[in-house]
């Protein structure tokens, strides 16, 4: 096993550095990435897992780039005997560009100047994030790709793969994702970068000495939650209950059940990420369009070869079935090979991270029968000359 | 036993009416025991739309690619005449608007082919006769309130409802699948008394003048 693909985690230094769409350029680029399982003799079992705005490389249970033992953010589905088995498959997750999780973002160093970047770090897109994943990958010798897969803004990344490097990927698990944000998403981003912008502690970006604007952050990721749950699973979760007391303060305070789990969720979020990332990850998914360059996203996706599987959650409000099924239409009018479900879940968008067995049941069969299918790829790409070609 | 063996009876002739190296659609394809069949052995373009998990599941298993969506909808995203055979087998039936269905197979494809079960077999026709109860048997097994099949359908009105939305029968085949297991037999002589299923080979008709 090589060094750079031993399971764990890891720093790739990007030497080129990075050219971006926005036609910016990051001369120093570092990919903080972790590896799970091992890496086939065919190099066919590859599979990267893209993750979503909040999460980092640590998508499966083990030691974490600080060396500390945790589960992943995706644990119901991956690791050894889940879905995506790491006993099987050779799993890779990387922070994002733009994240602050162990990649270059705005919180890193620029180099000119040795301060962190703050605002001075250029727009990144889900395409760069892409690019940088490509540059990874060429690092670990992994020229094609068994599946990219993702939820959310992770499912994103993993249609981009499709569009920008159509060889480098036999399939794509799509999953609680869109193909571009409508208005209501958007709208709920702008929120969330107001509440930031506004903080008296942003300092235009500049707040890396002082500390971060906790406020602005807290009241994003509120936000952010409200739209991950569901009117169903608040009811259920929270009802109007109250928290530790039987009759209403009339005061100001925190009252209610989901009052106290917003605020929790918003204290807890301040302690592990940054604001400036959340702003650049917010614009880079507002920014996303897959049918981009194109009169149509069917034509855009003209030509494709990659199997897709999309998998959309009957309460997912934030990207609803009906823009999955936009998706999967232009997927059929491309000729594409697409498959779709929707799984009933009362768990809205959060249900990618939570419904590990009805997501397995189509990710496994779907998983096996491509990796098997590259294996017998591979050996044919290296048989001899007259070899038996089917 | 190969892979034809394995197939339904009525699916057996399907694999026989859709020449080498066609795209299909299979709607309501199952757990894609067809598609799968076409594929491997006739080298066949194969897309599938189904609505069960389990079958979706199954399919994926086997390579094939298969969309959960409800028939009722339209065949949206797939452009007019992009497939060369579009199969509906057993599930004319179970569908809530069948003229808007054979409208989008026509749409969508060349031809269509359809299996359905006739409804105007003699062994239906003698259960209602005899008993006075709505049949039931091997080929239609529900009780009449909680069942799927909800457009049933004899080899006569089939084709009056093909004739009058828009749709010509190029070729009909009435089968007797029942008798021996696994056995099917051609019915020639009063096919919707005789069959117990229907496969029929539809297409656009022509319109006079156009």
């Amino acid at each position: 096993m090589s060094p750079v693909t031993a399971p764990g985690p890891h720093v790739f230094e990007l030497a080129g550095g990075l050219d971006l769409v926005s036609s910016r350029r990051l001369e120093h680029v570092q990919i903080a990435y972790e590896t799970f399982g091992e890496l086939d003799a065919e190099r066919a079992n590859a599979i990267l897992v893209c993750h979503a705005l909040s999460g980092d490389a640590h998508v499966a249970a083990g030691p974490d780039r600080f060396g500390e033992e945790r589960p992943g953010w995706w644990d119901p589905v991956v690791g050894p005997g889940k879905a995506i088995d790491t006993e099987k498959y050779f799993v890779i997750c990387s922070n994002v560009l733009g994240g602050c999780s162990g990649t270059t973002g705005p919180g890193s160093a620029d180099p000119g100047t040795n301060a962190p970047y703050g605002l001075r770090f250029p727009l990144v897109t889900v395409e760069d994030m892409v690019d940088a994943q490509a540059a990874l990958l060429d690092h670990l010798g992994i020229g094609r790709l068994g599946c990219v897969a993702g939820g959310s803004m992770g499912g994103m990344q993993a249609l981009a793969w499709a569009r920008r490097y159509p060889d480098r990927v036999a399939s794509v698990a799509a999953i609680a994702t869109t193909w571009r944000l409508a208005a209501q998403s958007i709208a709920f981003n702008e929120v969330g970068r107001t509440a930031i912008l506004g903080d008296s502690a942003f300092m235009e970006g500049d707040y890396y000495e002082q500390g971060q604007p906790r406020h602005g952050l807290a009241v994003a990721r509120m936000i952010g939650h409200i739209t991950y749950l569901s009117d169903d699973s608040m009811r259920e979760k929270f009802g109007r209950r109250l928290r530790e007391r039987a009759e209403h303060a009339f005061e100001f305070v925190t009252e209610f059940e989901v009052e106290s789990y917003l605020a929790y969720q918003g204290r807890k979020f301040v302690e592990r990420f940054d604001a400036n990332t959340y702003l650049y990850m917010t614009k880079a998914m507002d920014y996303f369009d897959l049918s981009s360059g194109h009169a149509t996203l069917a034509e855009a996706l003209a030509g494709l070869r990659s199997r897709f599987l999309v998998l959309s959650f009957s309460s997912d409000w934030l990207f609803p079935t009906y823009q999955a099924r936009e998706l999967v239409d232009a997927l059929k009018a491309a000729d594409a090979e697409v498959s779709f479900a929707e799984v009933p879940s009362p768990y809205g968008h959060d249900a990618f991270l939570l419904e590990a067995e009805q997501q397995r049941q189509y990710l496994e069969p779907f998983l096996a029968r491509i990796v098997s299918e590259e294996r017998e790829r591979a050996g044919q790409d290296v048989a001899p000359v007259g070899g038996e070609l089917r | 036993m190969t892979m034809a063996d394995l197939l339904r009876a009525d699916l057996r002739l399907v694999t026989e009416l859709v020449p080498a190296g066609s795209r299909v659609l299979d709607l309501g394809c199952g757990d894609g025991s067809l598609m799968a069949h076409l594929r491997d052995e006739k080298g066949c373009t194969v897309r599938g739309i189904d609505l069960s998990p389990e079958d979706i599941a199954s399919a994926l298993g086997r390579g094939l690619s298969v969309v959960q969506a409800d028939l009722d909808a339209g065949l949206t995203g797939y452009a007019d005449g992009s497939f060369d055979y579009v199969v509906l087998s057993q599930t004319l039936q179970v569908v809530r608007r069948p003229a808007f269905v054979l409208g989008e197979m026509l749409r969508v494809g060349q031809r269509g082919v359809v299996t359905f079960p006739n409804f105007g077999h003699w062994r239906v026709r003698g259960y209602l006769a005899l008993r006075g109860r709505m049949p039931v048997s091997r080929s239609i097994p529900f009780s009449w309130y909680d069942t799927p099949n909800i457009h049933h359908t004899t080899v006569t009105d089939f084709r009056d409802f093909v004739a009058t939305n828009g749709g010509a029968i190029e070729r009909e085949v009435s089968l007797v699948t029942r008798e021996w297991a696994g056995q099917i037999r051609r019915v020639h002589l009063w096919p919707n008394l005789l069959a117990d299923t229907a496969v029929a080979l539809v297409r656009r008709a022509h319109v006079r003048g156009a």
